[in-house]
Formats: structure tokens, sequence, C-alpha cells
């Protein structure tokens, strides 16, 4: 279907954008929109005020920090996808920009909109959470961050209260010695993935992993943390022993797609091929 | 609701238009400019049949507002080429069968434009996950990939 009607305003400035959302109790940001448009198409949403941030100055940028790398919300996907400083940095963020949606599509989605859109099969939400990242938001009441770990709240929701606006995302920089893998079962390629893991590892001189990240997509109602897994990594079980405990705590739901327990299956699947190619591309 | 104010350059000709914050940009393209070549089937950014390239770059025209494009440049597939001539990408859809009923074409010739810009010459596999973002319901997809083969070498490339 065609988008409803609704009003659209495109501010220059993150405190103009912060005025207009708040001018309208069911004002919605809008980013590159290809998760919202979608949503406007399906009548899923029905905002009465688009804020479109992609003319604000300082929302677009890359900028390397030393031990963390800051990219501006509305940066697009195949900007960072392609940008050299990303690929030193954040391998694995290459990486999992590659497996979202198709180059027609990163194009104009951005960073930061797939981040606050929050879905649960999602890469970049679920980059985030791995790497145990952070957002930037600001609001009314001045700038606050958001650890990844306290941002996504539930289904297509994050602990960005409405008002706010997410001007930025952090990830911590990659050291030495340090493998990256995104793995995915889709039915097509480009499509939101049954399941997936999304997993960094760092090795010291002697091989020995002495920092493991691992998150996995499409089993619950937001990206999940495996814990008990890199627990296991590191403590020094292999990928095939870690991987068995990757559905600990996990309880995806059924649906036309997959069934629990084959997304459970999946689960220890993609980590185990996560965790070994991981692994491989550190050593 | 309210009517905005758009200036957006579609295949070379600067057109200033007042849009609906809802109107979509291939709906500006086909109903507005006439554009018809640029298809609408899901309206939901899956089928890439409404692909265009913006500023350069791929992208689903169902997919952005009019009002997002404002001082954009368009590129439809009737820009792609001068006059009646078929360009390289047409040429090989013609010489391969790459096309059946021929709805999804206007969005793969796009792709296959950027994607041959980009990198001249693809691997069959980098071919088969350039053509990943657009649906065709007709070909099962062989005799496209074998179009964009005989694109890269009527355009020069494939040595």
């Amino acid at each position: 279907m065609k988008p409803p009607d609704f009003d659209y305003v495109a501010p220059t400035s993150v405190d103009d954008a912060i005025k207009a959302l708040g001018s309208d109790a069911e004002a919605k940001v809008l980013a590159g929109g290809q998760s919202l448009i979608p949503l406007l198409a399906f009548r899923l949403a029905g905002p009465s005020l688009l804020v479109d941030l992609a003319r604000v100055d300082g929302l677009d940028h890359i900028t390397d920090e030393g031990d963390r790398l800051v990219i501006g919300a509305m940066t697009r996907q195949r900007r960072a996808e392609r940008d050299p400083v990303v690929a030193e940095r954040c391998p694995l963020l290459v990486e999992s920009l590659r497996h979202v949606g198709h180059p027609q599509i990163r194009s104009r989605g951005t960073i930061g909109g797939s981040v606050a859109h929050a879905d649960p099969a999602a890469e970049l939400p679920a980059v985030v959470l791995a790497l145990g990242g952070r957002v930037h938001v600001t609001g009314h009441s001045g700038d606050r961050t958001i650890e990844a770990e306290d941002l996504f709240q539930g289904f297509l929701s994050t602990s960005i209260e409405d008002g706010e606006i997410l001007t930025a995302v952090e990830v911590p920089a990659s050291g030495p010695r340090t493998g990256w893998s995104v793995v995915e079962i889709a039915r097509r390629p480009g499509d939101y993935a049954l399941c997936g893991a999304l997993c960094q590892l760092q090795l010291d001189d002697a091989g020995a992993v002495v920092d493991a990240h691992l998150a996995l997509i499409g089993v619950g109602d937001r990206p999940m943390r495996a814990h008990a897994v890199e627990a296991a990594v590191l403590g020094g079980a292999s990928p095939v022993e870690a991987a068995t405990l990757a559905p600990d705590g996990l309880s995806p739901g059924s649906d036309v797609h997959a069934s629990s327990d084959y997304r459970l299956h999946l689960a220890t699947v993609t980590s185990r091929r996560a965790l070994t190619q991981a692994l491989e591309s550190a050593a | 609701m309210s009517d905005h104010a758009v200036t957006i350059r579609v295949n070379g000709v600067e057109r200033s238009e007042s849009v609906p914050a809802r109107l979509t940009l291939a709906d500006f393209l086909r109903e507005r400019l006439d554009l018809t070549a640029t298809h609408l089937a899901c309206e939901h950014g899956v089928c890439g049949a409404c692909t265009v390239l913006v500023d350069g770059e791929t992208a689903r025209a169902c997919l952005l507002l009019t009002v997002q494009a404002d001082g954009s440049e368009v590129t439809t597939l009737e820009g792609l080429t001068e006059g009646d001539e078929l360009g390289p990408i047409e040429q090989a859809f013609w010489a391969k069968h790459g096309m059946q009923c021929g709805f999804c074409t206007p969005g793969f010739v796009l792709t296959i434009a950027e994607m041959l810009d980009d990198n001249p010459n693809p691997t069959r596999e980098e071919i088969i996950e350039g053509l990943g973002g657009n649906l065709c319901r007709c070909t099962g997809y062989v005799k496209i990939v074998e179009a964009v083969e005989e694109a890269v070498s009527l355009r020069g490339g494939g040595g």
C-alpha cells in the first residue's frame, strides 16, 4: 500500500529536531527510512509527523577516537561498509554490514536508524551488543549515553525515550590478533536471518583467547549476548564444546519460517561456525 | 497533510514540484513525471522492481519519500541510455533472453549498471550475490546471470 498521510519536517540542527519531536506526541524520527517506510506502507505505523534527520548537521561522521570508533547516526550503511577506518578499527562491523539487506538498501539505510529500530534479527544492534558498545542520545534534558546491554528492551523497543534522538553509535576498536565472523542461516541472501551469530575473539601471544564476544540474532525479542559461550571460550573450551551452551537461556518463538527447536539448533550451529571462523582469522 | 516544494534532477533535467510528504519517489516518477519504466510491485522494498539511481547509487524508489530526495540527482531506466539505442546491458538481456514478462527488467538493468561500474569483471558468484536484491518470477535467473556475463563482454570487460 501507499504510506498514510503525515506531515514532514527536515530540520538542520539537533536542537531543532528535538523541538520538532517535542511538538507532536505522534511524531517519529526518520533516518534512512529503510525499515520505517515499509512499516508505513503496511500501515503498522501511523505517525502524524516525520522528523527527517538527513539534513541535520553533524550526524554523518566516522571518528577514530583511538580505543573507540564513533559513528554518526546518519552515516549511511554503504559508506561505513566501504570506509577504510571502519575496516581497520571494527572489521566485525564491516562484515556485519555485508549481511544487512541488499546494496540498494544499504545505500539509504543508516547505522543509527538500524540500531534504534532494534529488530531482533538485525545485524547492527547485535554488533553494538556483542562488542559492549553504547549509543549517544540527545533530548530536552541534555545528552546521555546508553550502554548496549541496557539499550535493547524488547521487540523493536529501546530505552531511548520519546523526544530523544540517537546521535551516534560507539564501539570499542579492535586490538591486535583479533578475529571475527558473522554466520547466518537465511532462506535467501539478504533476508532477515532465521538465526545468526556475530563473533569477535582476541588472542594473546600464546594463542589463548583473552577477549570473547558473541551475540545471536533471530532467537528472541532482541539481540542476545551469549555470555555462557563467551565464558567457556575464555576458559579454554573448543568452539564445538562452547557452542553447545548457545541455547542457554533462549526461548525463541515458532513462526512460519522456523520452529523454536530449529532456531535453538541453529543457535548452536551458527555459534560453532562463527567461533571456529573467528579463531581461524585471529590466528 | 502538507505540501512541500522539491527540486530533483531527474535524468539530467531539473524538476521542481510541490508534493505531499507521503508521496514516494516511485510514485513521483511515475505519476508526476510519467517516467513509467520504474515499476512498482511490492511497494515495501522487497522486489527491487523500482530500483533507480539516487546520487549515483541504487536505491528502492518505493522506500524513499520524494521529500527525502529533494536536491538529489535521480537516474531512471529512461536516463540510462540516449535515444532509442539499446545500452550494452539492454542488448545483453535481448541477446540472452534475460526477460520474459519484462516487469522486473528495469530494476535489474539499474542494479547491473551499478554492479558493473563498481566491478567490471564480476565472477559468477559475485553476479548472483549482486542480483540478490531483485526478484524475477519468470526466468529462474539463469538467463539474467548469462545476460550480465554478456554485458560484461559487450562493455569491453571479461578479459
